[in-house]
């Protein structure tokens, strides 16, 4: 059995997936958030990120959303 | 009503035959719209409302949405007002610009929705039942059926159109109509707006709207509703990455994303300049230099090439030919200017926007430049409305109300009515700067470029409140039908028809008057020590940069015939695009801003554009 890590979604290295296991931060980021589609329990997976910790663009069921990194590392990933 | 970008207003179009802005990014419709049609013998207004992902709204455009929502009736009477206000005007005054501009068709699409406005009126706002048409994205049903939970909640009546079916088809998602529409209570139809699929069919099942039971309440009982429906009707199969996919991902990548970025805004450049110029060169410089120029000298003999409606009409003459530019009659520089100098770069412009706006690019575009915005005070997605401005500033200064914060809003209004030149004064600009070199043009946009940075610099220093971090949707790329696309360009060339021309025409008639009256004379004298001391330039030009308040490239026609050098022509272009917005922009700063922001905003202009000016006229 694989070991399960949890770090941010800033974390997350480009082209890997994980799971949502946490969204930090208050009300309006996670119902903002939530509101995408990015929410406790769902994979995703990270596009890529800007240089000099520009945005990152996330693929949740297909579709893309871009953050920046503040959001980005209030977002907690479970990784396999 | 229904999540950002997912069709509403193409939707919106389709039913009631008034063309409205739609573009392949959130946020384009930013206030509402409102249209007639019929369903099943009745009349129905049809409200074109702006996109909400929840309705507990981040920005003004989703406040809209909200406030129509909790309070229709008053929301609509307000604007029916304004709306009928607009339709006697338009009959009135530009009813024989119609006739030679517009279509036929437009005019008796619109002469109808004039009647079943007047009869709705007749039966008055409480005879009428309100109805909310849900638009969904069919291949984000997940999502979309959060606002839609939100929406079944408020208990009126309602129906769910699932839009973009054509993608489920490719995209290998199945969905289960039937069942979803046993499982929301409320009639389910599918539609693909951009080709007019499905619109009948759902206009059919408007009347058999309904008020659903619903019990989830708190956002966790609406996901958990969710995810049983999409869990029991939609079935997805897997399927390989499409090339559109791949490069959709290559944009937001820093490397591959910039190499395509400056690509795509080269090609953009040199694509709006070619078409610009060959208009220019093989159609309308030929049509006026050899069909207008000889009839405008007949008439000039006719009326015995001097006096006053000599001077009006035609302007001066040298030496027996018409310098369309510098002549200054109402039909030599009042059409050449709008005609043959603008006009085909807001086709060339509008086309190329069109054509980004509507493949998606533009949110990729926000992604890459984030970095950039926030040393502004702004985030990525303020490229949008800096983009816009690059067209005409009046739709930019609108679009930043999709912008989160007020600080932002300001920030970015200002930056664009200050340093973000509209494409009629481009024109003008490649028209006559652009005669004395390449080189003269450049400095222009640099000056303007630098400027933009570091005011966008000083006011993040100096605006109070808070600027957020970006975050958006980035929506699929699409490759958009032509019919969309010229729809789109003929509905802005109208506008800057409609707005353009006869306040091209007026500002020319009023220069000629105020000229014979020796008006201008007096106002060149009095402002004489700022323009010839600080700026540099002919004390005549102050009459430019005072009609640059009507609009900016009829004042921009006015340093045509002053002999100035072109330092001097890239000092006034500078200030004149800096000094003052044109009045139209005047007028949705002062309802964007308010008062208060207005003044601050005209403050930094005036400043700003005498401090570029008077440093060009050291430097230079």
């Amino acid at each position: 059995m694989s070991e399960k890590r949890l770090i941010t979604l800033d974390e997350l290295e480009a082209g890997n997936e994980g799971k949502v296991v946490e969204i930090k931060g208050g009300h309006g980021v996670s119902s903002r958030l939530e509101a995408l589609n990015l929410r406790v329990g769902k994979k995703v997976k990270k596009v890529s990120a800007m240089m000099m910790r520009g945005p990152i663009t996330v693929d949740i069921d297909g579709k893309h959303i871009a953050m920046g990194r503040g959001m980005a590392s209030k977002v907690i990933v479970e990784i396999a | 009503m229904g999540n950002p970008n997912v069709g509403k207003s193409v939707i919106f179009s389709r039913l009631t035959g008034v063309h409205v802005m739609s573009s392949n990014y959130p946020g384009t419709t930013v206030g509402f719209t409102a249209g007639y049609t019929k369903v099943s013998d009745k009349i129905a207004e049809v409200v074109d409302v702006p996109g909400a992902y929840t309705l507990e709204p981040t920005c003004e455009a989703e406040e809209v949405a909200l406030k129509m929502l909790q309070n229709p009736d008053s929301m609509l009477e307000i604007k029916s007002m304004r709306h009928v206000r607009k339709s006697v005007e338009l009959h009135k005054g530009r009813h024989l610009l119609h006739k030679i501009f517009g279509r036929k068709k437009s005019k008796e699409d619109k002469d109808e929705q004039l009647k079943l406005e007047k009869e709705l009126q007749k039966i008055g706002r409480e005879g009428r039942k309100n109805i909310i048409v849900n638009v969904l994205d069919a291949t984000n049903l997940e999502r979309n059926l959060y606002l839609t939970m939100q929406l079944l909640e408020y208990g009126l009546p309602m129906i769910v159109v699932l839009n973009m079916w054509d993608d489920t088809r490719h995209t290998g998602i199945k969905i289960d109509l039937k069942r979803l529409e046993a499982l929301l209570g409320v009639p389910v139809v599918t539609t693909s707006a951009i080709n007019g699929e499905g619109i009948k069919e759902m206009v059919g099942r408007i009347p058999q709207a309904k008020v659903p039971a619903n019990d989830a309440k708190t956002s966790e009982e609406r996901w958990k509703a969710i995810g049983e429906i999409v869990g029991e009707v939609q079935h997805i199969t897997h399927r390989h990455h499409t090339f559109r996919e791949r490069l959709a991902d290559a944009s937001v990548k820093p490397l591959s994303g910039s190499l395509i970025a400056a690509a795509i805004l080269a090609a953009s450049f040199m694509v709006i300049r070619f078409i610009g110029e060959s208009l220019i060169t093989y159609v309308f410089d030929p049509l006026f230099e050899n069909f207008w120029a000889p009839l405008m000298l007949n008439f000039s003999e006719t009326l015995g090439g001097e006096g006053f409606l000599h001077d009006m009409l035609i302007g001066t003459i040298t030496a027996g030919e018409i310098n369309f530019p510098e002549a200054l009659g109402l039909l030599t520089s009042g059409l050449y200017v709008p005609f043959a100098m603008v006009l085909p770069y807001i086709i060339a412009f509008y086309l190329i926007l069109g054509v980004l706006e509507d493949t998606g690019y533009l949110p990729r575009l926000a992604v890459l430049v984030d970095n950039i915005m926030h040393r502004v005070g702004l985030h990525g997605y303020a490229i949008i409305p800096n983009m816009l401005g690059l067209g005409c500033n009046v739709p930019a200064v609108l679009a930043t109300r999709a912008l989160e914060s007020k600080r932002e809003r300001f920030i970015a209004a200002t930056l664009i009515s200050i340093a973000v030149p509209c494409a009629a004064l481009q024109a003008m600009i490649f028209g006559l700067v652009g005669a004395e070199g390449g080189g003269y043009v450049v400095m222009v946009y640099a000056t303007l470029f630098i400027s933009w940075i570091v005011l966008g610099f000083i006011m993040n220093k100096m605006v109070k409140g808070y600027s957020p971090e970006l975050l958006i949707e980035v929506p699929p790329y699409r490759v958009p039908p032509p019919s969309i696309l010229l729809k789109k360009l003929a509905m802005r060339i109208k506008g800057f028809l409609h707005e353009a021309i006869p306040i091209i025409l007026g500002a020319i008639a009023v220069i000629n008057l105020l000229n014979i009256a020796g008006v201008f004379e007096k106002i060149a004298k009095f402002a004489e020590p700022v323009v010839t001391g600080i700026l540099g330039l002919p004390k005549e030009a102050a009459t430019a940069l005072v009609v640059g308040f009507l609009r900016k490239d009829a004042a921009m026609g006015l340093f045509a015939p002053l002999d100035m050098t072109a330092e001097q022509l890239v000092i006034g272009s500078v200030v004149l695009a800096m000094l003052f917005p044109c009045i139209a922009t005047f007028v949705v700063l002062f309802r964007e801003l308010g008062l208060k922001g207005l003044l601050k905003s005209m403050a930094i202009m005036i400043i700003a554009a005498l401090t570029a000016g008077g440093l060009l006229n050291v430097i230079l």
